[in-house]
């Protein structure tokens, strides 16, 4: 990791602007990475009082490991969504979940949230203001205290892993 | 004897029917749910996905007709990756807030939907 300098507070932040900026470009030339070395500099320094503290991701290489988890997943999740939807008979067992947090930190919360909604029959929709419980929303579950398994085991323990925390 | 071309052409056709077959089940699913946080679920998977198909689709296309790898679309996904998620977490957080009526079938009572069933046991819920 790149240690943060007073010049680059979020250099993870810098790297990707510079990334996504050549990648919207669609080239290397010397101009285009100046300049996307420019914004990639001035535009953390512009927004760094907007961001809340980031932490630091410990191991890059599990996060990885987690993203591609995570593509199988979107795709399995689209073949059951899709099969319910299509099922004639719609036997559908909907249910609310309190899950109890086991992350304190904000932003490995969004990352969890984000991935609950992209994956099979879940949509997190609400955050209670103490930060201790997420409510999600199954489309079809007969086994409530396994689906909160699921998700402790497969996406929040990976999660505490790769942020440290 | 087929060409790598066509080998190409065939598995670019098949993401293109791909994707628009699961962005129609996304929108099958929301005219046929009951309620809205079950709705919700269409458009937040399928409909990502679709996206997704369409635009891998494009980008295999392009990397063989046009010059170079295309690396745009992949830019397309990861934004909407980003922002499914987080617009479909303010819909049903809005739901919520509205209070809106779910499935009969649904289970699981919730602190923010409870008032609702209070006022309806009184009678004096607005019309």
């Amino acid at each position: 990791m790149i240690p943060a300098q007073p010049w680059l507070p979020m250099p993870l932040l810098s790297i990707l602007l510079l990334a996504v900026w050549l990648m919207l470009q669609q080239s290397l030339a010397l101009g285009q990475v100046l300049l996307g070395g420019f914004l990639a500099i001035v535009i953390p320094l512009l927004t760094r009082r907007f961001w809340e503290h980031q932490p630091t991701i410990k191991r890059p290489w599990l996060l990885v490991r987690y993203i591609l988890r995570l593509l199988g997943d979107i795709i399995v999740a689209n073949l059951e969504v899709s099969k319910l939807i299509l099922d004639p008979r719609g036997r559908m067992q909907p249910a609310f979940i309190e899950y109890p947090l086991e992350l304190e930190e904000l932003f490995p919360i969004t990352i969890l949230a984000s991935t609950i909604t992209l994956t099979p029959g879940t949509v997190s929709a609400n955050l209670r203001q103490d930060r201790r419980t997420l409510l999600i929303h199954v489309l079809d579950t007969d086994d409530i205290p396994a689906t909160i398994d699921t998700i402790r085991e497969r996406y929040e323990r990976p999660l505490k892993e790769i942020f440290g925390c | 004897m087929i060409g790598f071309y066509n080998l190409m052409e065939g598995v670019i056709a098949c993401l293109l029917i791909a994707g628009g077959a699961f962005a129609f089940i996304g929108s099958l699913g929301l005219t046929h749910l009951r309620d809205i946080y079950m709705r919700l679920h269409g458009p937040t998977k399928t409909t990502t996905l679709g996206v997704g198909c369409v635009l891998l689709a494009s980008m295999l296309y392009f990397s063989l007709v046009g010059k170079g790898p295309s690396f745009q679309e992949m830019l397309i996904t990861v934004f909407l990756f980003i922002t499914a998620p987080v617009s479909a977490h303010l819909l049903a957080k809005s739901a919520l807030h509205q209070k809106l009526p779910r499935d009969p079938r649904t289970r699981g009572e919730i602190e923010e939907l409870a008032e609702d069933e209070e006022h309806e046991a009184n009678g004096d819920r607005l019309p």
